[in-house]
């Protein structure tokens, strides 16, 4: 009994915790005027976050990896749509794998 | 309104997801299965998924997960690894000018890194819309908050999500969105910063933090690298001739 209590507060203390991260981001900024190096800064995060979140599956995990992203990222300079360039991807992993 | 009908910007919000939602179900299902596997009942499960809603987070807790439940290091774990949604929500915060208080709030609570990734990429091209962004971000809660559950009473996976390179499909569409951000050499010194010194970052320090170290990398390379006669638009620059030595 206590046990399944014990597992509910955790997930609700888990789901607390996130939603902070959530919605802190919008009062971090709050009456801040945003120009010149501040705005360079905050223009550069969406893509800097982004090669973050993927720089160690693509860097660090091993050749099949490192060249299906370097496939990805061909086909996404082609301009091809996204669904495409997903599944030129994963395809490119998928037979990578196979020989590495 | 001018503007295209708000079902029009749903929709596509649901399609520029659905590659993303595809990749999503084999995941779920297999955290499902995990927290299983862990003692959680289904709608502890599906519970867990919709309202944490933070894939890589539910990952970390459910490994950390014994009994007795260690409640405060697994909360502060979650924090850690969901430290990134304060830098994309300063971000995110300054195109929600369409949205009310409440839709603000909600956007936010289903913020993960695809629905942010689209919203970030929709407003270089045109001011984010609600509709649009909720078209994303539904689905993609309905889609993992389901496959939870479903994995969680299936008990048993359909696999290891990697042999059919579902796990690439992440990396995959966060490449296709980088390439929209593409600006120039400027542009590939932030990127190359911010990937080296998140790759070091995971190498040397457990934990998430290597998404905050490396955005944080290429953000100060973006602050450096601006010039104090950068004109105000940071699309198009004319050709400078004024660097003074």
């Amino acid at each position: 009994m206590s046990d399944d209590l014990l597992t509910v507060a955790t997930i609700v203390a888990m789901a607390a915790a996130t939603y902070l991260t959530r919605i802190g981001g919008l009062y971090l900024m709050r009456g801040v005027s945003v120009k010149g190096r501040l705005k360079a800064a905050l223009d550069a995060l969406p893509p800097a976050v982004l090669m973050a979140v993927i720089a160690p599956t693509v860097l660090a995990t091993g050749p099949a990896e490192t060249i299906a992203a370097l496939i990805t990222v061909g086909a996404a300079f082609l301009r091809l749509p996204m669904i495409a360039v997903v599944a030129i991807g994963v395809a490119a992993v998928v037979a990578l794998r196979a020989l590495f | 309104m001018s503007s295209p009908s708000r079902s029009a910007d749903f929709r596509r919000g649901v399609f520029d997801i659905l590659p993303v939602l595809a990749a999503a179900v084999p995941i779920g299902l297999l955290w499902g299965t995990l927290a299983a596997g862990k003692g959680f009942t289904p709608f502890e499960a599906w519970l867990t998924s919709a309202t944490v809603f933070a894939g890589a987070a539910q990952f970390v807790a459910v490994d950390m997960w014994r009994d007795p439940v260690p409640l405060l290091l697994i909360v502060v774990t979650t924090f850690i690894v969901n430290v990134r949604h304060l830098l994309m929500g300063a971000s995110l915060q300054r195109h929600l000018g369409a949205f009310s208080g409440p839709g603000g709030l909600l956007a936010m609570f289903l913020m993960t890194d695809e629905s942010w990734a689209f919203a970030e990429r929709k407003v270089l091209a045109e001011p984010l819309r609600p509709a649009y962004y909720f078209g994303v971000a539904l689905p993609m809660w309905l889609v993992w908050s389901s496959a939870s559950l479903a994995g969680a009473i299936a008990g048993r996976s359909l696999g290891d999500p990697a042999v059919y390179g579902f796990d690439f499909a992440f990396s995959a569409m966060f490449i296709a969105i980088l390439a929209g951000f593409w600006r120039g050499p400027r542009t590939g010194a932030v990127l190359a910063m911010s990937a080296l010194a998140a790759a070091l970052a995971k190498l040397v320090i457990p934990g998430a933090w290597y998404i905050v170290i490396g955005g944080g990398a290429g953000v100060l390379v973006a602050a450096l690298l601006h010039g104090e006669d950068d004109g105000q638009d940071p699309g198009e620059k004319p050709a400078e001739n004024a660097e003074a030595a």
